[in-house]
């Protein structure tokens, strides 16, 4: 691993079985200036932000924690999944959201609604955003001490005798469950963007 | 078959399907070139470092433009920059474009400005193209009938190597604005999408792209069309679009990039002919807006989509949520969040600090708007007040025409280009508790300072609130 530690997420590692209970983040339309507030996105790498994850939420100006707020309640320590929202990711394309989420250990975020451009950014950290039934995750949050079970080649989420299937695109489930470097794999298809460039010719459109 | 303006871009611009290559039947989806790719220091650093790992290149650097405007203080140019940790970073962006051959408006550049206001500034933005930014305000730029969206840095890291991103077809929202407005300087384009953002909340674009059209859409200008199709992102729309016409094409003529006489008019015969939604082209969604009543929108919480009319009153959360919970919860942590009272009436709310620009509302017109306002006032002793142009280019016209003295005279702070104080990455932040009337686009918790809060209204709105000490009715002004 470099000293930016970039590879770490160019190599990524094969997504595999998540088993974990929940950290349920009760708040809707969570935007990602709560996620990673924007004095650390003057950094140049990109790892280690997992200590400023929801650092306003998570800590008072003196450093100290704030025992309000979910993530501080010794309970949750080491839980891998990320129960959220309608909404989840709002806001600004900073992936250094994706980023802090990741480095602070969670691996699956579930959730009714993502923003956009939030959940494209999850995939390239490879960080599995689930879109799940509102009546499902109503569930999840009424059960958050019990242990789920991310399946993604199954594309289910199991929980006490529920088996929830959801959806996800062909393509980033592969990318996923391979580790692939999505350049890597564009980079396969040179002739076909050299065939749309030279079509394409000086014009614009 | 009859196509929407989206489809036809994206028709445009599909390289190749993912079902091709996975041989699978879902959609899944499609590599779209992209046309123009703009950079910018904060969020492109590791996207270079992530090239340079691999020993990959950039494929088009005559595709691609780079400024620095996120964390660039707008104070005197001349002075050294005491932030190290920004200095790293826009050392960083001038050495990754030199290395690269990708051309940068640096900080000492006269072309140097936000991102999305140099972009078609510069002719640079153009009808039917595709647009690519690692930020999500690049939906500006669909105010020129282009595909124009945010992305992160993995695929900022993308298109500079491949020149083209893999993305699912978004679904098509269509926003008609019809109706005559009472006034128009005092109601703005800003108006408009903040009421609309109220209207829609802000998950009702996710997954779309909103094209806006409608007699109110025709009459505005590129600049006000560009403040619309800014804060779609705001309602989670992947972008916003607006068909081009002579405005859009007047807008292109003359610029640093655009293409000139006979190629220009030719490009203007296809943009014209082909760039505009068929008669019966299918929607997923769409709804109608009339601006025949609208008031001045003023924010009162911590999302784009809490907004009420300058006349009404902080809403209670309940009224807010219409049953629903979870946005009323959201609404009472707002409230204790703004400290602010619900039945309190907009214009008792008394402000600390104004900030006129970003990339929402910082262009020429905004600016002689709010002047109109200003114009032989004094900004109340109790607010501090700035205008931060949103380029280098717009200062220099504003200079032309006197704007800066009006403003200065007024008592605001006259200054540099840059993002500013819309997200305070640059040393223009609000302290703990002050409460700033702002034309940016985001009034999240602590986006402009810890413990700052934030107000978005127009710039009319805004210089009016600055001479007043509160919010005040700018229609009764102007």
């Amino acid at each position: 691993m470099s000293e930016n530690g970039y590879e770490k997420f160019l190599d990524m590692k094969a997504f595999k079985k998540v088993r974990s209970q929940l950290i349920p983040l009760d708040i809707a339309n969570v935007d990602t200036d709560q996620i990673i507030p924007k004095q650390f996105l003057k950094l140049v790498q990109k790892s280690g932000y997992g200590n400023y994850l929801f650092y306003d939420w998570r800590f008072n100006p003196d450093g100290s924690l704030k025992n309000v707020f979910v993530l501080n309640n010794p309970k949750y320590a080491g839980r891998e999944v990320l129960l959220v929202r309608e909404n989840f990711g709002c806001g600004s394309s900073r992936e250094h959201a994706v980023w802090a989420l990741f480095d602070y250990g969670f691996k699956v975020i579930l959730g009714p609604s993502f923003a956009d451009i939030f959940y494209n950014n999850c995939f390239k950290t490879g960080v599995l955003p689930i879109i799940l039934r509102r009546n499902d995750i109503e569930h999840l949050f009424n059960n958050s001490e019990n242990f789920v079970e991310i399946d993604l080649m199954e594309q289910r989420v199991n929980v006490n005798e529920r088996s929830i299937r959801f959806q996800i695109d062909p393509m980033r489930k592969k990318m996923l469950l391979e580790g692939l470097d999505e350049i890597g794999f564009t980079l396969q298809f040179g002739v076909h963007i050299a065939r749309y460039e030279k079509q394409k010719g000086k014009g614009i459109i | 078959m009859q196509r929407t303006l989206f489809d036809k871009i994206w028709d445009n611009h599909v390289v190749i399907k993912s079902n091709q290559i996975l041989k699978h039947n879902d959609d899944g989806p499609s590599l779209i070139y992209i046309d123009r790719h703009l950079l910018h220091e904060v969020t492109s650093p590791q996207a270079f470092e992530g090239i340079r790992q691999n020993n990959r290149f950039v494929r088009r650097s005559d595709l691609t433009i780079a400024t620095a405007d996120h964390n660039v203080p707008t104070n005197d140019r001349s002075l050294p920059i005491i932030d190290e940790v920004s200095k790293t970073q826009l050392e960083t962006l001038s050495k990754n474009c030199k290395e690269f051959g990708i051309t940068l408006f640096d900080i000492d550049s006269p072309n140097q400005g936000i991102v999305h206001v140099i972009g078609p500034e510069l002719g640079f933005t153009l009808p039917g193209t595709t647009i690519a930014c690692g930020d999500s305000h690049t939906s500006t730029h669909g105010a020129f009938g282009a595909f124009a969206f945010g992305i992160g840095t993995s695929e900022v890291e993308h298109v500079l190597v491949t020149q083209c991103i893999w993305i699912r077809k978004p679904e098509s929202f269509l926003i008609n604005i019809e109706g005559t407005r009472r006034n128009r300087h005092t109601i703005t384009a800003k108006d408009i999408i903040l009421n609309i953002i109220r209207k829609i909340g802000v998950g009702g674009g996710n997954g779309s792209v909103i094209e806006y059209r409608g007699n109110t859409i025709s009459e505005l200008s590129i600049e006000q069309r560009m403040t619309i199709c800014n804060m779609s992102i705001e309602a989670g729309a992947r972008a916003g679009l607006i068909a081009p016409d002579n405005n859009t094409f007047n807008y292109l003529r003359g610029r640093k990039y655009s293409p000139k006489d006979a190629e220009l008019n030719d490009m203007i015969e296809y943009w014209r002919n082909n760039l505009k939604s068929d008669p019966n082209a299918k929607f997923h969604k769409s709804i109608n807006i009339n601006v025949d009543s609208l008031a001045p929108q003023v924010t009162w919480g911590t999302n784009p989509s809490m907004v009420v009319d300058v006349t009404e009153n902080v809403p209670f959360p309940d009224e807010f949520a219409k049953g629903n919970g979870n946005e009323e919860k959201v609404a009472i942590r707002a409230l204790e969040y703004m400290d602010i009272k619900p039945g309190t009436p907009i214009t008792e709310i008394m402000i600390d600090r104004v900030f006129i620009g970003s990339c929402t509302n910082s262009r020429l017109e905004d600016l002689v708007e709010a002047a109109l306002v200003i114009k032989g006032r004094k900004v109340s002793p109790n607010v501090r007040a700035m205008v931060v142009p949103g380029s280098q280019q717009v200062k220099k016209e504003a200079e032309k025409i006197g704007l800066d003295q009006i403003f200065k005279e007024a008592g605001f702070e006259w200054r540099e280009s840059g993002c500013s104080m819309c997200l305070g990455m640059n040393p223009d932040i609000l302290s703990v508790g002050e409460r700033c009337a702002s034309t940016s686009n985001r009034n999240f918790e602590g986006r402009q300072g810890f413990k700052g809060r934030t107000h978005l209204v127009s710039p009319v709105m805004a210089a009016a609130s600055a001479i007043a000490g509160h919010f005040v009715d700018v229609r009764e002004w102007l």
